[in-house]
């Protein structure tokens, strides 16, 4: 079909007004206690269980469940914070497929793992509903300061554990908000009720934490100051960056940067009033790909489209995100990839040229093109990190991404870094966690031996 | 296909699954809907003297202990016997039994341990036109606190005693009720066949204390704060009534004599078991009270699925197949070796099996096999307990098997006869007889 409509389709408030909260509701209603014990009992108390290997931060997870199932929710919790501060987002955003529950030994055993995340969003819903206390006291001060940049799970689990340590935390964070994509990046239905800001207060009243927002590293700050005025320095800034389709109509109006969308759609107070298109063409094949598509379908969007350049198994969606995306009408096309954006006069898109690929020993197109009609155009396509950050401090990169080594610690002595910004991570919350985690573990050690 | 028509001293029920003397058979409306759904009889709930009826709490009389998803494992009661007019009990009994001519009606009675009152009793009851009655010297909560039920029923020379004077007032059959609240429990059973009495049944229920409330202290179910031992019931209780009711089957003085096996009863599975340690019929309490009397479909259809298939054609074609094999260990095969063997295509790596028996046992289970994590039985070490086995997950994944040749565990050649303890070399008497 020929693109032929001159201005884009792309309206606010395609829906009747009731439906919006519907829509963005918690993707899975939390367990009730009954639920939860039920579920608790099909835990077999694994010896050395794999499910605890595979949690990137090794939350003891058959303790925890037990825990629930004798009644002791709060201990659970308790369970889970010491090893993962953040264990409440984890367990709403962890693709626990890929994670915990696809070595669950009831996943071997019959394709039904244990509920190891609801389980765990059980918990730590209910110590933070039921307790008032933060279950970690802190530790005298030592008198020394770390500061941190960037106040997302990287930042926020460090800061946490050298709080705890006695320590003096400022976190420096670009943007007005602290939780970085735990507030501004994950789907509104994986974290509703506010819960990224509940979590940061949780995190915070552990004491000895500054948050300084709107501060950034680069721009209201250097990283020689940060290095001058205190003993250790962590960055957790993520990957503030794009990558762009590399055509011609990249900077249009309706040709968006998907990660930056669901940051407007996450801080939005009327849902109602984001510009959705009719027909969306989400280019990409991650998270960011299924969150985008998925939220523009629920925001109305007629039809979304995810065009991904290799076969399914390459996605780096899970194949349970997928199937979110497809329980909700969004239709995935694989080997496509971009060819040219089509444009009106007025330089809007009205569409996007795919052409197919396939695999020749390298991926190659095969001279076949398909055209979408698309009102939207989004781009998914990976975050990059920034640039021309650190100043006159040199630090080692390693494909533009900060090199760490097994302690996170950088090149420069009172350096480290950790989440999405080094270089051979993961891109998760939970190993974003560890990391900060791993970090602040080596940073207390330095600067109390 | 199999018949589960039943005779028990002469009584004949189509079935032999009968409700056991409790609320599910206090009353002709409940009794009427069990035979609809056909039970094959009923021990009516416990009747006492004329007079003032007994009087129950008010507060909550049941307690329970639940596996994770509320399934009902052990119910506790504090339960009297009928609280309903003697007469009242007499009429409905009389108008079912006609009714219902073909199914089983027993009465259970217990009343002061005077000569007087059973007589009294039996004499109403006769007139009913009920096939038997069963004495309840089980109840082991308030009666006993009066001198009866489990009062009687833990004394066998009372026991003895009222079942005589039973025979001797009436002319129906007399079972007598045990309680399992006794250390050895052939005396009872003993006793009751000296009295005279046709048949034993048991067990009534296991003195218990459910749970404790951790908030007011008191045990459950409590009563203004205040908490009573119960009587337990359920599937939790049947491994102790299985045992009780074996003893008697096979004990010398008590063999042959009649047993109705009640205890803990949910399937046609747990009933084939009671049969096959030499019950003649059976009977069920909780798992009505707990699904209704619609159970007793699956029952009567599982056991006879399951006759069909061992090509047992009446109940009595596999009654008390089991007594023979029940015996003392003293007489088990030490001969018999086994090794457990892991299934691993059937494993799913939970590693329950290892730590059970490396933190608790023989240490005979690897988890890492050339850095892999595996789980592997170490013949050298296994003693054949079976521990595994019932921490296993796993249906048939872990399983026994039997070894000839040499034992690895202790290098020693294995005897392929029969042997026991009686003639071990490690047993002291059998040294001193060598000695002498
Ligand atoms: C759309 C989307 C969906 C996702 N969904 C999931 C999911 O479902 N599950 C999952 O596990 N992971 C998901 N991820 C990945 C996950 O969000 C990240 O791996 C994780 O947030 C990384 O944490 P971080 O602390 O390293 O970085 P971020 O969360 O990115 O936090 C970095 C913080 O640093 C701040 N900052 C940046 N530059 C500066 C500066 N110069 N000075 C000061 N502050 C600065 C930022 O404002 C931000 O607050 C998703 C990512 C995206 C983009
Ligand atoms: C609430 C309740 C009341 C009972 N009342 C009597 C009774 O009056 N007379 C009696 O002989 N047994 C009584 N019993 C015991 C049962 O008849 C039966 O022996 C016992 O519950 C074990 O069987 P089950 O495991 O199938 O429940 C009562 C049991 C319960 C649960
Ligand atoms: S049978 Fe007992 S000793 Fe042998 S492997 Fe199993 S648990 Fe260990």
């Amino acid at each position: 079909m020929a693109p032929n409509r001159v201005s884009p389709d792309i309206q606010a408030g395609r829906l009747p007004a009731d439906q919006y909260d519907d829509n963005f509701d918690d993707l899975h209603a939390p367990l009730d206690r009954h639920e939860a014990v039920v579920e608790a009992d099909r835990c077999y108390f694994c010896y050395d269980a794999p499910c605890q290997t595979a949690c990137p931060t090794s939350i003891d997870i058959p303790m925890f469940i037990r825990q629930i199932s004798t009644g002791n929710a709060n201990g659970a919790a308790k369970t889970i914070f010491d090893q993962n501060i953040l264990g409440g987002m984890c367990a709403r955003v962890c693709p626990t497929e890929t994670l915990c529950e696809e070595v669950c030994v009831r996943e071997v055993a019959e394709g039904k793992p244990v509920k190891i995340g609801q389980l765990q969003r059980y918990a730590t819903d209910h110590f933070l509903e039921t307790v008032e206390q933060h279950p970690y006291e802190r530790a005298v001060p030592t008198g020394k300061t770390v500061a941190i940049v960037g106040a997302g799970p990287a930042g926020l689990s460090c800061a946490h554990a050298l709080a705890r340590n006695g320590h003096d935390v400022t976190i420096f964070e670009a943007r007005e908000k602290p939780g970085g994509l735990n507030e501004h990046g994950i789907a509104a239905y994986k974290t509703t009720e506010n819960f990224a800001q509940r979590e940061v207060d949780f995190v915070s009243e552990v004491g000895g934490i500054t948050i300084k927002n709107g501060t950034a590293l680069g721009r209201d700050v250097t990283l020689d100051d940060l290095v001058a005025n205190h003993d250790a320095v962590f960055l957790g800034m993520g990957l503030p960056g794009v990558n762009d389709l590399g055509l011609d109509g990249d900077d249009a109006d309706n040709c968006i940067d998907a990660v930056a969308y669901i940051e407007k759609l996450r801080q939005t107070d009327d849902l109602s009033s984001l510009p959705v298109g009719r027909n969306v063409v989400v280019i990409g094949g991650g998270m960011t790909a299924i969150d985008v598509a998925v939220q523009t379908k629920l925001l109305g969007a007629e039809t979304v489209t995810i065009c991904y350049r290799r076969g399914q198994d390459q996605m780096n969606a899970s194949a349970y995100e997928q199937e979110v995306a497809q329980t909700h009408g969004v239709t995935i096309r694989h080997w496509l990839q971009p060819q040219a954006l089509v444009r009106s006069e007025g330089r809007d898109v009205t569409g996007i040229t795919l052409e197919y690929t396939a695999m020749n020993g390298r991926l190659t197109g095969t001279g076949e093109t398909v055209t979408l009609q698309a009102d939207q155009v989004f781009k998914a396509i990976g975050q990059k990190p920034a640039e021309g950050l650190f100043g006159g401090v040199s630090i080692d990169l390693s494909g533009g991404r900060v090199f760490t080594d097994d302690d996170r610690r950088t090149s420069h002595e009172k350096i480290w870094a950790g989440g999405d910004c080094i270089a051979g991570g993961e891109d998760l919350t939970v190993v974003a966690v560890e990391d900060g985690k791993i970090a602040a573990a080596s940073i207390h050690k330095r600067l109390t031996g | 296909m199999a018949s589960l028509h039943t005779n028990f001293l002469g009584v004949s029920s189509p079935n032999p699954f009968w409700l056991a003397s409790a609320p599910p058979t206090d009353k002709q409306y409940n009794v009427e809907r069990a035979f609809e759904a056909g039970w094959g009889g009923v021990v009516w709930k416990t009747l006492g003297e004329a007079g003032p009826p007994v009087v129950n709490v008010n507060g909550p009389r049941y307690g329970a202990i639940w596996g994770p998803d509320r399934r009902l494992l052990g119910l506790n009661n504090i339960e009297l016997i009928t609280d309903r007019d003697l007469e009242v009990n007499l009429r409905e009994i009389e108008t079912v039994k006609k009714n219902w001519p073909d199914r089983a009606m027993i009465v259970s009675l217990m009343v002061p341990c005077e000569e007087e009152p059973w007589k009294n009793i039996l004499a109403s009851v006769a007139q009913t036109g009920a096939d038997a009655v069963e004495l309840n010297f089980g109840c082991p909560h308030g009666m006993s606190e009066r001198g009866m039920g489990s009062a009687v029923g833990q004394v066998p020379e009372y026991i003895e005693m009222v079942a005589r004077w039973c025979k001797q007032h009436s002319d129906l059959p007399v079972i007598v009720k045990l309680t399992p609240n006794i250390t050895d429990i052939r005396k009872p059973a003993e006793a009751a066949k000296r009295g005279g009495a046709d048949a034993v049944s048991l067990i009534n229920t296991i003195n218990s204390i459910v749970s404790v409330d951790l908030d007011s202290y008191s045990p459950v179910p409590s009563i203004d704060g205040k908490g009573s031992h119960g009587g337990y019931c359920g599937p939790a209780v049947k491994p102790i009534a299985l045992s009780m009711v074996s003893e008697i089957a096979r004990h010398p003085e008590t063999h042959g004599m009649p047993i109705s096996g009640i205890g803990g009863i949910q399937t046609w599975r747990d009933a084939a078991e009671y049969i096959a340690l030499g019950c003649g019929t059976v009977q069920v309490c909780t798992a009505a009270m707990t699904y209704g009397f619609k159970i007793v479909e699956e029952m009567v259809a599982g056991l006879e699925a399951w006759m069909d298939e061992k090509g047992h054609a009446t109940i009595e074609d596999f009654r008390g197949m089991a007594v023979p094999n029940v015996t003392d260990w003293q007489y088990l095969n030490l001969n018999y070796v086994t090794k457990a063997r892991i299934n691993q295509d059937l494993c799913i790596s939970c590693g329950r099996c290892h730590i059970a028996c490396e933190d608790t046992s023989h240490q005979a289970i690897t988890n890492m096999v050339d850095g892999v994590r595996k789980f592997e039985v170490i013949d050298e070490e296994c003693v054949g307990c079976n521990l595994c086995v019932n921490v296993c997950p796993v249906d048939d994944c872990i399983t026994m098997e039997q070894i000839s040749g040499t034992d690895p565990r202790t290098g020693k050649p294995i005897d392929p006869d029969y042997g026991n303890w009686t003639e071990h070399p490690n047993n002291p008497s059998v040294h001193k007889e060598a000695a002498e």
